[in-house]
């Protein structure tokens, strides 16, 4: 799953340390290879407000993934069929392993996990906003399939491009995963579809509540994006907001079309001139005082994060206490 | 050859039920890489329980299927071991509130899987085929889950001094409930004599040297037994099974004609 995050600015970043060779020199070599479309490895030169806003981009990507577990897990003890349960843990279980190697990606710019889960616990970090919102019937499970790692697909496609090395390569797989988890949230709405008249009104209703929440998850629109040309610039972000927004639109109109919902916006119609859908006005009020902490399930959301590694603690204390013990006998036995 | 159905859903059952309780973990684990691998986990146990149901539904025939054995069964028709069953924390009420315990979570995994490697080992040479092959891939999911639950339990026990006291407790707590490991039910005595289940008598002595050995490394004690021998595997359960059941089960009996 994923996020308008790149866009969200905390205070997350990290300075790195100074690197032998001359200013000028190692920056024109940077921009030449962000010029020439190259990569940037973690042991290359690169600007500290490079460095800083791909810790803060690949960290609040990781976040999200992780926060991400919470409003899927919450049905995974009552999906309805054996089947289904099977693939929802599956699909928590790939966000969580996004998540793992998210982090791991951004510890090869000098910033340890530990350090990030702070900014994540501290409230400093943010993460995708879409997980403020509570997972209220089975139906917003597939509806989050479809709709939410939709909307991150169209997001995270052009990432696998990104001039950072380390997250252009895991964004290739977190994509295969997240066509995946789409295909399958699909599936099991036209399944819910084509059954009783509960489950389409399920569906409906999961539609309705989600549909302008995942149009606000492309960020806010162009004119108002403050770290969208720099990113764009360094090859960091590709498309604008309001182009990825637009693509997602254009391309999921026709699938609830297959699907027999409703997408609850009347203004959404067809531009034969633009050759787009125009759609309606998103709510940026109510958007941005979730991304502030003041939506439905924030506090919880980030309370129940903050615990579990609390709880977690004496566990991991003791992994690392038997480790040493290991390493002082592995010494002893050698001496 | 075919296994008493009864055998079937008891495996199914302890199943189903350990896997719904691994997954309560999802979100909430101490470190991301256990949130993944009891996730994992509890994968490969509902994965077993469907095998399990599906040949027992097959079985059964009429309109028997997996989802209506494991979703349309009430507590006391579920024929799995009470360990399994139990939420992730000390003895207490089944409607008292509690944190989850992590020391209980491994102990439990360990104590059922260090049994199932054995169970499904001598599972493969089950007369009924289809059992068989199920113990054959079974066999190999619960290897990975002693691996896991074996190496916490030794972290925790020779960890830190809390580590070591939350573990022994655990331990303290749920071993009284393996003793219904050996005690032969109904449904295990035809099994046997069919020819198609195990004697689970049989494995003791290869459980206690594993157990034994594992709770020497991990320098816990193993505590004596005396007691209350649990019944869960012939339907006579803990107060927690209904409440993990009643969550487990709501949907689906919301919706009894529903499709999913």
């Amino acid at each position: 799953m994923y996020t308008q995050a790149m866009d969200i600015p905390d205070e997350s970043g990290k300075k790195l340390a100074v690197v032998p060779g001359t200013a000028s020199e190692l920056e024109a070599a940077f921009e030449a290879r962000i010029a020439a479309d190259g990569r940037i490895e973690p042991q290359d030169w690169m600007p500290d407000a490079y460095r800083r806003t791909l810790v803060r981009q690949i960290s609040q990507h990781a976040h999200s993934e992780i926060v991400g577990m919470l409003p899927e897990g919450n049905w995974i003890s009552r999906a309805p069929s054996l089947k289904r349960k099977a693939i929802l843990i599956a699909k928590v279980q790939d966000e969580g392993g996004h998540g793992l190697y998210l982090y791991s990606a951004a510890e090869t710019l000098g910033t340890g996990r530990d350090e990030m889960l702070a900014g994540l616990h501290s409230g400093k970090a943010k993460y995708s906003s879409i997980f403020n919102y509570p997972t209220l019937t089975w139906a917003d499970v597939g509806v989050i399939g479809w709709l939410v790692d939709g909307a991150a697909i169209m997001n995270q496609i052009p990432l696998c491009r990104c001039s950072y090395g380390p997250y252009a390569r895991a964004m290739i797989r977190v994509c295969k995963e997240e066509s995946f988890h789409q295909r399958q949230g699909y599936e099991a709405l036209l399944v819910m579809m084509k059954g009783t008249d509960e489950q389409r009104a399920m569906v409906q209703d999961a539609v309705n509540r989600y549909w302008w929440k995942c149009l606000a998850m492309f960020g806010p629109p162009d004119a108002d994006s403050p770290h969208s040309a720099q990113g764009m610039r360094w090859g960091i972000k590709r498309i604008s907001n309001d182009e990825l927004r637009q693509k997602f639109i254009d391309a999921t109109v026709p699938q609830a079309k297959v699907l027999g919902v409703t997408l609850p916006d009347p203004a959404l119609k067809w531009n034969e001139e633009r050759q787009h859908y125009d759609y309606g006005q998103i709510d940026w009020t109510e958007f941005w005082n979730t991304v502030e902490g003041n939506g439905p399930c924030n506090k919880e959301r980030l309370a129940t994060r903050v615990k579990a590694h609390n709880d977690g603690q004496w566990v991991r204390d003791a992994a690392l206490a038997y480790a040493r013990k290991q390493k002082e006998r592995a010494i002893k036995e050698a001496a | 050859m075919s296994t008493p159905i009864d055998y079937l859903l008891h495996l199914a059952d302890n199943a189903v039920v350990l896997g719904q309780r691994n997954a309560e973990w999802c979100g909430h684990g101490p470190i991301l890489e256990e949130d993944l691998a009891l996730a994992n986990v509890s994968l490969d146990l509902i994965g077993q329980a469907r095998l399990l149901y599906q040949r027992a539904a097959e079985m059964m025939g009429g309109d028997a299927t997996e989802d209506k054995l494991a979703y349309f069964r009430d507590a006391h028709q579920f024929r799995n071991y009470t360990l399994l069953e139990l939420p992730h924390h000390g003895p207490l009420v089944g409607y008292a509130a509690a944190d989850r315990d992590y020391a209980t979570t491994i102990v439990r995994n360990f104590l059922y899987s260090a049994l199932m490697v054995l169970v499904w080992d001598k599972l493969q040479q089950s007369k009924d085929a289809g059992l068989a092959a199920i113990a054959a891939k079974s066999l190999k999911e619960a290897s990975y889950h002693l691996h896991h639950s074996r190496d916490w339990l030794v972290r925790l026990g020779d960890g830190t001094e809390e580590s070591h006291a939350r573990v022994q407790a655990a331990v303290n707590h749920l071993m009284p409930y393996t003793e219904e490991f050996w005690t032969t039910s109904p449904a295990e005595g035809s099994a046997v004599a069919a020819g198609v289940g195990i004697d689970v008598w049989a494995l003791r002595p290869d459980w206690d040297a594993m157990v034994n050995e594992a709770l020497e490394e991990a320098t816990l004690t193993r505590p004596n037994f005396h007691g209350y021998v649990t019944e869960g595997k012939i339907g006579l359960h803990s107060e927690h099974l209904s409440y993990l059941l009643g969550e487990m089960q709501t949907l689906a009996r919301a919706h009894p004609n529903a499709t999913w």
